[in-house]
């Protein structure tokens, strides 16, 4: 290529990156959301006192968590129409790429979610579910009322930073050739042969998004904390 | 299921399938292997920058970390494969692209070139470098800041505290999260599929794309990391603890 920058094909194809941004973006919330509902109840089996919760949850954590994302991205995506197939008598086709990367991304999320509820809900003492279950609660709600409105607040700056570290994850969805915002630019560029330009901007809309999560994620930390002594 | 697939002789490489998957795990450690070595060495300077002093060494050591771990890993990696040739001077992006492949024939089965080798190493070393920086930082930091005020009162000159008193401290404390941050590497190092490099991930999905036994492949490429993540656990816990610090890693620990 050499020589000039062009900066007008960004411009031009405004549109698609546009159109990948938001598949980047429904991809993130979907898989936050999915991330800490499943995550949350992996940590809960992870703490049972029933071996026949605890151990599943924990093997099937550790195992997400020692395999590469685009492993498990590849794994799901495999695992996914198989198993609707199964259960619906339809053929695999009938779920489309875009489902099966959710499934992935949830599934991927909710065990590092786990991790980090899990040390949450063991920053409580002990003595709070205790004293809830001597009122009279049951399980559900000693969880509810008592342990995780605590627990989320103390892990909230935790699970924000991951959720930027998920928002650029969800670049990963390239391998299954799904048009994300990377997907985009990179199609883009195959059409015009400016994947400088395209990469490189790229580049710079993440860094400007996840730059200025992260400090308003340190700010928000630096309010939750505990005054030092 | 059908785990035969792996003995039968694969297209190309004049291999089995199992050559496959072997070729793929050399790989992978090669580029995480070559890659610990960058993330550590430029990893380790940035984070005792972090650390110092010196304004003008912390501001750059700060804008270092901020850029690498703000920025996807995989679009870092298309930079340094697809446009860092593009904005060279052109003799030397050409050079990268055309010549620097033939200056070596990978060994090993490798149908990928030395640039792409090159560039993913270089991709995953400095974006890792940014996380161990952070290690760095943190383990240096947690040591009370007497240690630093005695080491100067006794006439040590900084680079001398760092050496003798601060660094010998921090390098043990940062031994458990430094091994995280391999295992994250070696997991990382499938991201380098995308620019051509056929590791691990790559070759099982090769192999289930010319065989159809998607299920085999994936699971015997789970099998190889779940067992590489475990002996590397269990290796950096006997190296822990080796160089303990009686009464000292446990108040110093966590992650």
């Amino acid at each position: 290529m050499g020589g000039e920058f062009d900066w007008s094909v960004v411009w031009k194809y405004r549109a698609v990156l546009w159109d990948g941004m938001v598949t980047s973006l429904q991809l993130f919330a979907i898989a936050l959301a999915g991330g800490i509902f499943f995550g949350t109840l992996l940590a809960m089996a992870r703490l049972s006192r029933w071996k026949a919760l605890s151990v599943p949850a924990a093997g099937f954590v550790n195992l997400i968590r020692a395999i590469p994302f685009i492993m498990a991205i590849f794994w799901f995506y495999f695992l996914t129409p198989m198993i609707v197939g199964k259960f619906t008598g339809q053929q695999g086709e009938a779920v489309g790429p875009f489902t099966s990367a959710i499934v992935a991304f949830i599934m991927v999320e909710s065990a590092y979610y786990s991790e980090i509820i899990r040390a949450g809900i063991q920053s409580i003492p002990r003595g709070q579910p205790w004293a809830a279950y001597a009122l009279g609660m049951n399980y559900w709600q000693s969880m509810g009322h008592v342990v995780l409105p605590q627990a989320f607040r103390n892990m909230l700056p935790v699970m924000l930073t991951q959720a930027v570290i998920l928002f650029q994850d969800t670049s990963l969805v390239y391998v299954v050739a799904l048009k994300d915002f990377l997907g985009a630019a990179s199609k883009a560029g195959q059409l015009t042969g400016r994947i400088v330009e395209l990469y490189l901007f790229v580049a710079v809309v993440f860094f400007v998004i996840c730059f200025a999560a992260s400090w308003a994620v340190k700010r928000l930390q630096a309010r939750l904390a505990v005054p030092s002594r | 299921m059908d785990w035969k697939v792996f003995l039968e002789q694969a297209p190309s490489g004049g291999m089995t399938y199992l050559g496959w998957l072997w070729s793929g795990l050399f790989w992978t450690v090669c580029v995480s292997a070559c890659a610990w070595v960058i993330a550590s060495v430029v990893g380790g300077i940035v984070g005792v920058a972090r650390t110092t002093p010196l304004g003008w060494a912390r501001a750059a050591g700060t804008a270092y970390v901020e850029l690498f771990r703000n920025i996807p890993l995989l679009v870092q990696m298309f930079l340094w494969y697809f446009v860092m040739p593009e904005v060279l001077p052109q003799a030397l992006g050409d050079w990268l692209k055309q010549d620097m492949p033939h200056l070596l024939t990978l060994p090993f089965a490798a149908q990928f070139s030395l640039w792409e080798f090159t560039a993913a190493v270089l991709c995953l070393g400095l974006y890792t470098a940014s996380r161990v920086a952070e290690q760095v930082r943190s383990g240096i930091q947690s040591l009370p800041k007497g240690q630093t005020n005695a080491g100067l009162a006794l006439g040590l000159t900084l680079p001398q505290v760092y050496r003798h008193v601060t660094l010998p401290m921090a390098m043990r404390i940062v031994i458990p999260p430094m091994t995280s941050e391999f295992l994250t590497i070696f997991k990382n190092s499938s991201t380098a599929l995308t620019i051509g490099v056929l590791e691990l991930t790559a070759q099982s999905r090769q192999i289930s794309e010319y065989t159809f036994k998607t299920f085999e492949a994936f699971t015997a490429a789970t099998l190889i990391y779940i067992v590489i993540t475990m002996t590397v656990i269990l290796l950096m816990r006997t190296l822990e603890r080796r160089v303990a610090v009686p009464g000292y890693i446990a108040q110093a620990g966590g992650h």
